[in-house]
């Protein structure tokens, strides 16, 4: 199922113009605060009215300006997860999670409730009031409550936000089961790009209110040209296979034949995985180092130096594991005499890789989408 | 003196009666549109809002009496309204549901001001995800913005029933002073003491209205703590 937008939508002195069109599965919508993140989402769920354009999931239109269609958002058949949760405070966590759903007929409904509240541990939740709850069980009783909608598109806009680091660890893992298990597309609105490694599908970077790439996150996170959120966000996203779990609190990681060794992961042995490395995590040697205490040494050939506006440069690696990305000064490049085409080793520290980093993953799409 | 409740003599437990009735009345009819008002003030902007805004407040500004002769002339016999009711055999003038007119028209921006704060005070973005999640805007209005605004609900109807319990000016210029008919509890009182010797009656009745107006207060102060306990916002 494809989602095809193209719209523009003036907002004060704000426009935003943005077209692109995006595969099923779990598009993150990539962007600095202000590039018009929340205003394209709104757009889609119906909340803003574009001055032209068109927006369409799968067949059906959900507006289009030339024919005059623009349906109400009751109509558009949407899960819309807030970064505030916005629970209705009144209503039992019971009454909130079936709030959308006893709207619809019952032939109508997808999903299976029971399934629904399990995943996302909610039973014994379900007689308390929003004020009880956490802020981690707030977001996923907004979760459930947009899943038992029986929605056609999932939106999401920055719904881990406002949550501490340990609550967003809890609550990524289900965005992930939701892109891999429900197919319903999901589109996913941040600036993390933590984030955008671990659960996008495609990337559409946005900024200042316009689509600058669309692409899978290992191509947009590793082009310093186009993270949105600056130069520390650029890294490169690796596929491994979680092949055991060390004594020692490691697990090992198997990304295209290279052992890669992480902070424990609680997932069973045999998961894919996705990881993201930042790019100044990476050292660079020019052959294979001795006596380190980084485990982590993956052996390459130099891609391409790109020397930014400050000492800084981006040295892509290839290696087996995929591309890694390392951000060294110019005059490390100059010293190792690194140029396209050389041996060069990227270097990780195991502890280096944090949690909020690596996760299940569902394959990337095909590269090339736009 | 037969029939006396409590030290109340008959008459004065008439007007008592009459009084709570009116009040009553007075407030239940207000409410529909209090609620419709209020929201509309709350959540939509339109020519003309500031008018609509002004006129609700217009009884708490005017003098009261000048309310009242407002209400005769509409709702008179002889009035635009007054005239369209009779033959439906709805009278107001001279008749205690006049007094609940006049009541309920005079309590009405108090309960408007309470309620318009209740609604504006709920999050538009709770509204907002009601709608994403395919709630039509009648019951959005019913699930969720109503049952949020029920303290202010609450408290507006208290004070609209009190401000009822009290009227006095609107009422006597309407619909006059007559015992068991309109004469409710402040005219009752002003009655009295328009005679030699009403002073000690009327002490009772003052006494009567001062516990009335005060339980009141208290019991919308309990609600709301009862209510804003429950539902602590997020």
């Amino acid at each position: 199922m494809k989602i095809e937008i193209d719209l523009c939508l003036q907002q004060g002195r704000f426009t935003l113009d943005a077209t692109f069109s995006v595969p099923s599965g779990l598009t993150v919508i990539f962007g600095r605060s202000g590039s018009g993140k929340t205003t394209l989402i709104n757009a889609v769920a119906g909340l803003l009215k574009p001055d032209r354009g068109q927006i369409k999931v799968g067949e059906t239109v959900l507006f289009d300006a030339a024919s005059r269609i623009s349906l109400p958002p009751r109509k558009r058949r949407l899960g819309y997860i807030f970064q505030d949760a916005r629970l209705f405070p009144h209503l039992s966590v019971q009454r909130n999670l079936f709030y959308g759903r006893r709207l619809i007929p019952a032939r109508g409904r997808t999903g299976d409730q029971d399934q629904v509240i399990e995943m996302l541990g909610l039973r014994s939740l379900l007689n308390q009031y929003p004020a009880h709850l956490s802020g981690g069980e707030k977001q996923r009783v907004a979760i459930g409550r947009a899943l038992l909608a029986s929605p056609d598109l999932i939106l999401a806009d920055e719904p881990l936000a406002a949550l501490d680091l340990p609550r967003k660890l809890e609550i990524l893992p289900y965005f992930e089961r939701i892109r891999d298990e429900m197919g319903v597309p999901i589109l996913y609105v941040t600036h993390s790009a933590a984030e955008v490694a671990r659960l996008a599908t495609t990337v559409v970077v946005l900024d200042g209110g316009r689509v600058t790439q669309v692409g899978p996150a290992s191509e947009v996170l590793s082009d310093p040209n186009v993270v949105p959120t600056g130069v520390r966000s650029v890294g490169s996203v690796l596929q491994a296979t979680l092949v055991s779990h060390h004594e020692d609190g490691l697990s090992e990681l198997d990304a295209g034949g290279v052992a890669l060794f992480v902070p424990r992961v609680d997932r069973p042995i045999g998961t894919r995985m996705r990881m993201r490395i930042s790019a100044h995590e990476v050292i660079l040697s020019n052959r294979m180092p001795e006596g380190l205490s980084a485990l982590n040494v993956i052996p390459g050939t130099v891609g391409s130096i790109r020397a930014g506006e400050g000492p800084g440069a981006l040295v892509t690696l290839q290696t087996q594991s995929g591309p890694i990305v390392a951000r060294i000064t110019q005059r490390s490049a100059n010293l190792l005499g690194l140029a396209p085409g050389t041996q060069a080793f990227a270097i990780v520290k195991s502890v280096a890789i944090a949690p909020e980093d690596i996760g299940g993953g569902g394959s990337s799409a095909p590269t090339g989408i736009l | 003196m037969q029939e006396s409740y409590f030290w109340l003599g008959p008459n004065e437990w008439l007007a008592v009666r009459l009084s709570i009735k009116v009040a009553f009345w007075a407030t239940l009819i207000s409410l529909p549109f209090g609620i419709l008002v209020a929201y509309i003030l709350a959540r939509r902007t339109f020519p003309g809002k500031q008018i609509l805004n002004g006129l609700v407040h217009l009884p708490l500004i005017l003098p009261p009496v000048v309310t009242g002769y407002l209400l005769l002339l509409t709702f008179g016999p002889m009035g635009p309204i007054g005239r369209l009711l009779e033959p439906l055999g709805l009278t107001v003038a001279f008749r205690w549901t006049g007094a609940s007119l006049a009541a309920g028209i005079m309590g009405f921006p108090l309960l408007v001001r309470s309620l318009r704060l209740s609604f504006e005070l709920i999050d538009p973005g709770l509204e907002r995800a009601a709608a994403t999640l395919g709630a039509s805007p009648a019951w959005i209005f019913m699930s969720v913005s109503l049952p949020l605004a029920l303290p202010g609900l609450l408290a507006g109807s208290t004070l609209a029933f009190a401000k009822a319990m009290g009227e006095f000016g609107a009422t006597i210029t309407f619909v006059a002073n007559i015992p068991g008919e309109t004469q409710t509890l402040p005219s009752a009182i002003y009655a009295l003491l328009q005679v030699p010797g009403g002073e000690g009656p009327a002490l009772k009745l003052i006494l009567v209205s001062v516990v009335l107006s005060f339980s009141a207060l208290l019991l919308s102060e309990f609600l709301n703590r009862r209510l804003a306990s429950g539902l602590t916002r997020t």
